[in-house]
């Protein structure tokens, strides 16, 4: 995969990740370009375009657009089922997630991306274990903060 | 306010999200984003040190910012501060900044470098994986140079955790994409491939993603993994549903890892192993059976993925192309997909069978669905959808439904949309000229392509028809008669009036004796479209015309007349005027007998690959026309074009494109002369005066025709990178510039093609080449001067700038190791296609006791080489020379000899040029005349040379008229 963007039906990006070195430039174009292609597009027309030298597979969950970019001898059907995985380990970690919820915890849905996905591989297809792996990550974190709250702010 | 906010509560960043959602205007939000972006600086450049906690909520604000689509140019120093926090949430956050917004800064990689190092050697499994993200997201070549050699420990650790396996494989992945030379395979690649057999399947599926990608790349060194993909697909396979707990997903076995399986094996040819290949051929069989169970369950996501492994299956049954019974069997699956109900599936099918079809065991298997195809270009209502179904029609064609298809096609061009409209007029042309069994048939699809999509017929195409008519002629009278009649039509398109003001110039005589078609009734018919229509096709219709007056004399005062209307001879355009003006001249003074030769009718074309295919492939990129049919293509063509008939015309090609460029030639802007007939030396100069400008500017293809005007001298001294490069004992990946001594080096070889190219210390570089017309082959011995073996040996052959389109150059690979003392050899193919002035850039890179080398030469390839050298007598030589007087068609330089002159060494030289020394030319028998033609795929060009050299002042004058 070359790179995955989420965004809204407004158009507004709420999530962008990349596999490959390309300049901000070029990744505000593709963004653009992309993001005005797909939301043209009807709601019973088939996930999938061709788009440059790459495919272009996406789906829709309520507002938002999942958007992802393979190259040629990737298999379509297979990146629409990680796009659905990714949004079942979204759900499952914010409880029934929403729009609002990737927008104020945008560093989280990162976290979980980064568990699931590596370089734009599959890196773990298993739910339970990308929880897991957020939820201890999530402990540290909680820890910590219990910590900050009981110490006196530094003078 | 959020709806949820878990874990953490950074407070300051939830209040400042929700201040910028409730912004009312872009302006409000630019002004509380720079606010904010003030407050944060004061903090970071404040006196008081920040707490971690604070600088990761600032950080972590900036990275919003910057998602926002905002540039950010500070904050960089906090977050890699972060790095070293050995607080989780404040790592996490500094390396998710590093991720997102990280640039080549130097100095900053230095410092991230040095945190990844730590948290790699932590121990701690939570805090390797951070990192080894972070490298796998940034993936820039220091990191590789920092870690390439750690992360395969790490994978291949016994010790090592599952999680951080996982991380590391797909990491080494992410780096061995962006600088494979820097990953280098040790005795840890043999222990990756056994990750095949791990326990954990988390653990297969990462590692497949990074085995497959390097068998691509060392298929020998990988081939073990055949074996063991293939039995644990087979375990896969066979194994219930609920087997795999958690990586069974939608009742569906493992999927991810059941893809990745299929698409490693793909990277193989079937197993030579007996027993291995019946496992597979097993496997493949419980996929195409298991499409045809009931589901398990009605969710999208079941079928997806349970196709999604079908769809791999079969394009490994397709990429194996050895198991008709296999074939047959996909092909009838995607059968069943092409009226499934699911958009997705019938794309997919369309796109899968056309590999289908190409194969000789499935296309007649393919060919049955043409029916549920046609209608899938008529019926679907997704453009995409119907682009897959055009595609598969045209995949699908051959002689037995070529007319069905076109005719479809040709109805569906009517109400295309009209992205896709170019596309299906070149595909319509294609099937059209390869699989015409009558003529006439292709002439009226042609001609229909242009009555319906006239605005998206490319130049390709109508240039194709009329080559075509004029080899045949068979179907010239047809051509004429159907022309004629299209341009009845009141609203005809430009393109129909090129092509009929053209075929009625040739062949308008094959029709005069109707009276309905009578000559006056043509030019009128013609004329009365010339005002509506653009200067270049204005300009056809003038060459048209004066045609008509060697035709039909009858005409001659009618079209004298209009020739000198002042429309015409006071034509704005300089190109029209002139033309009306000597066509007008020309057909006022010439007798019958110079009309007659001048105005003949059309030599046939040579054969020639047809020109639209090699469009459509350019647009559709590499992958779209299959090499087969490029090769059918051209069979066919040159069928078409009249085959062998015309074998002794190559002799007469050299002569003629020394002599005079032919206008027939320029009237279409094809790049290669035709030949022309016997007459046309002696009409050589009349030729030149009457249409050499008026012809090459026609359809503004003056730059495909322009003569090249460097002299040899200047080509040689051009070139990127000149002296001031870095010298190349600068350790760069990235290939160095050309050596400063490379242009001399290039010199060396310009009158000679073998010899030694390169050498220092280390390396020797020796050259034999070879050129036949505007081919060349050349061998690069690299030879290895020292006792230690090379590593990492490559070369790249690259064209720089416009190069690449002059020049098409293909190099094999080269070994990547060379023992001390041992020679490897490279061969490089070339083909120029059109003049050029630069040479390829060779770029070496390999290690000598671990210090990379790095170097680039300039190939000794200059356009002489594809000189073919052309005899002919005193008189032709110096009639000729005159006649390139034009200032861009002769270069004139003088220059000191550097050396004693030596009348054999110059002879040596002049014939190392490759041109033909001339002997008893020049009157001056101190003079030295060659005569060549250069050879190119676009044109030929001939070329003169003249030496004076003047022994007294030692100044050797050299003439060099090119056209």
């Amino acid at each position: 995969m070359q790179f995955m963007l989420l965004f809204s039906r407004q158009g507004k990006l709420r999530l962008q990740k990349w596999y490959v070195p390309l300049c901000d430039k070029e990744k505000k174009k593709i963004t653009r370009e992309l993001v005005q292609t797909v939301l043209a597009r009807k709601p019973k027309m088939c996930s999938f375009l061709e788009w440059r030298d790459l495919k272009i597979v996406y789906k829709r969950y309520a507002s938002l657009y999942f958007c992802c970019a393979i190259e040629d001898q990737d298999n379509e059907l297979i990146t629409l089922e990680i796009i659905h995985r990714y949004v079942e380990l979204l759900d499952k970690y914010f409880g029934s997630v929403c729009e609002l919820d990737i927008i104020f915890n945008f560093e989280k849905a990162y976290f979980i991306l980064d568990e699931f996905l590596l370089g734009g591989e599959a890196q773990e297809t298993s739910k339970k274990n990308v929880l897991k792996a957020i939820e201890q990550a999530d402990l540290l974190q909680e820890n910590l903060d219990f910590q900050i709250c009981l110490l006196p702010a530094p003078t | 306010m959020p709806a949820v906010s878990k874990g953490d509560g950074m407070r300051g960043l939830a209040v400042f999200i929700s201040d910028i959602r409730n912004c009312k205007s872009k302006e409000a939000e630019i002004k509380r984003i720079n606010k904010e972006l003030a407050n944060i600086r004061s903090k970071f450049k404040g006196d008081k040190a920040l707490d971690g906690y604070s600088k990761k909520k600032y950080v972590c604000k900036l990275l919003f910012i910057f998602l926002l689509g905002h540039d950010i140019d500070f904050g960089h120093m906090e977050a890699v501060n972060l790095l070293s926090s050995n607080k989780y949430t404040e790592k996490q956050i500094g390396y998710l900044f590093i991720s997102v917004l990280v640039n080549s800064n130097s100095e900053l990689i230095r410092l991230i470098n040095n945190a990844i190092k730590n948290d790699l050697s932590s121990r701690n499994p939570t805090f390797m994986c951070l990192a080894l993200h972070c490298i796998a997201n940034v993936g820039s070549r220091e990191m590789a140079e920092a870690f390439a050699g750690e992360i395969p420990r790490i994978l291949v650790a016994g010790d090592t955790m599952d999680s951080v396996k996982q991380s590391a494989a797909l990491c080494l992945l992410r780096l061995y994409k962006t600088s494979p030379d820097l990953v280098l395979m040790g005795e840890w690649t043999s222990r990756v491939v056994h990750l095949l057999n791990d326990q954990h399947m988390g653990v297969v599926t990462a590692a497949i993603s990074l085995i497959t990608c390097l068998s691509q790349k060392n298929p020998d060194e990988f081939k073990t993994c055949v074996s063991l993909a293939v039995s644990r697909l087979s375990r896969i396979v066979s194994s219930a549903s609920t087997d795999l707990q958690d990586y069974t997903y939608y009742f569906v076995p493992a999927p991810w890892l059941s893809c990745k399986l299929l698409r490693l094996l793909q990277c193989y040819p079937p197993p030579e192993d007996g027993a291995v290949k019946g496992r597979l051929v097993e496997c493949l069989e419980t996929i195409l059976n298991k499409a045809q169970e009931p589901p398990k369950s009605k969710k999208v996501q079941h079928s997806n993925a349970k196709n999604a492994i079908l769809f791999e299956a079969i394009s490994l049954i397709i990429h194996y192309d050895s198991e008709p019974n296999l074939l047959v069997r996909a092909c009838n699956q995607l059968g069943q997909f092409l009226q499934h109900r699911e958009t997705n599936l019938r794309y997919l099918a369309l796109e899968s069978m056309c590999t289908l079809a190409s194969s000789e065991f499935s296309h007649e298997a393919v060919k049955t669905h043409i029916e549920t195809v046609i209608n899938a270009l008529k019926t679907e209502r997704d453009v995409s959808v119907r682009q897959r179904a055009a595609d598969l029609l045209y995949a699908m064609c051959d002689r037995s439904n070529a007319k069905q298809i076109v005719a479809e096609m040709l109805s569906y061009l009517e109400t295309a949309d009209y992205s896709i409209r170019e596309e299906m007029v070149l595909k319509v042309a294609i099937l059209a000229e390869k699989y015409a069994v009558d003529y006439s048939w292709y002439v009226d699809t042609i001609l229909n392509l242009i009555r319906i999509a006239g605005d998206y017929v490319s130049e390709e195409v109508w240039y194709r028809v009329i080559q075509i008519v004029i080899n045949r002629d068979d179907v010239q009278g047809y051509a004429a008669k159907t022309v004629f009649e299209a341009l009845q039509a009141p609203a005809c398109h430009e393109n129909m009036v090129k092509v009929g003001g053209y075929i009625l110039g040739e062949f308008g005589n094959l029709i005069a004796g109707d009276p309905r078609s009578s000559p006056l009734v043509q030019f009128n018919l013609l004329h009365s479209k010339f005002h509506l229509c653009s200067v270049p096709t204005r300009a056809l219709l003038l060459s048209a015309y004066i045609k008509f007056i060697n035709l039909f004399p009858e005409t001659k005062s009618t079209i004298q007349e209009v020739l000198r209307s002042d429309s015409q001879i006071r034509n704005s355009d300089v190109e029209l005027q002139q033309r009306a003006v000597e066509y007008l001249k020309l057909s006022s003074i010439a007798s019958t007998d110079v009309l007659a030769t001048v105005l003949e009718e059309m030599p046939p074309f040579p054969e020639r690959e047809s020109s639209i295919l090699a469009k459509l492939k350019k647009k559709k990129g590499p992958g779209a026309v299959s090499v087969n049919e490029l090769e059918e293509g051209k069979r066919e063509g040159g069928e078409l074009n009249g085959g062998g008939e015309r074998g002794g015309d190559n002799s007469a090609i050299a002569t003629s494109n020394a002599s005079t460029p032919s206008p027939s030639a320029d009237l279409l802007g094809l790049r290669a002369g035709p030949p022309v007939t016997a007459a046309a030396p002696s009409a050589g100069s009349l030729l030149v005066d009457v249409f050499s400008e008026a012809g090459v500017n026609d359809d503004g293809f003056l730059r495909d025709l322009e003569p090249p005007t460097e002299s040899s001298d200047s080509l040689l001294a051009e070139g990127p990178g000149d002296s001031d490069s870095a010298p190349p004992s600068v350790v760069s990946e990235d290939p160095a510039p050309p050596l400063p001594e490379s242009n001399e080096l290039l010199n060396k070889f310009v009158c000679k093609n073998n010899g030694v190219l390169f050498e220092n210390q280390l390396l020797q570089i020796g050259i034999k080449s070879e050129y036949r017309q505007n081919l060349g082959r050349m061998y690069l011995f690299y030879g290895n001067k020292t006792s230690v073996q090379f590593v990492t040996f490559s070369t790249t052959v690259t064209c720089p700038g416009e190069l690449q389109s002059q020049l098409n150059v293909q190099s094999k690979p080269v070994e990547p190791l060379i023992e001390g003392g041992a020679q490897v050899q490279q061969v490089i193919n070339i083909e120029c296609l059109t003049d050029f002035s630069d040479a390829p850039l060779l770029n070496i890179k390999f290690r000598y006791g671990g210090a990379l080398q790095n170097l680039t030469l300039k190939l000794p390839v200059t356009i002489n080489k594809f000189f073919q050298p052309t005899e002919m007598a005193s008189h032709d030589f110096f009639q000729r020379w005159k006649q390139l007087s034009l200032p861009q068609q002769e270069a004139q330089k003088i220059f000191k000899a550097n050396h004693a002159m030596d009348t054999e060494v110059l002879k040596a030289k002049l014939l190392g040029l490759g041109m033909a020394l001339l002997e008893n030319v020049d009157p001056n028998p101190e003079n030295f005349v060659c005569a060549g033609v250069i050879q190119t795929k676009a044109q030929q060009v001939g070329s003169l040379l003249r030496l004076e050299p003047k022994r007294a002042s030692s100044d050797v004058p050299i003439n060099r008229a090119q056209q």
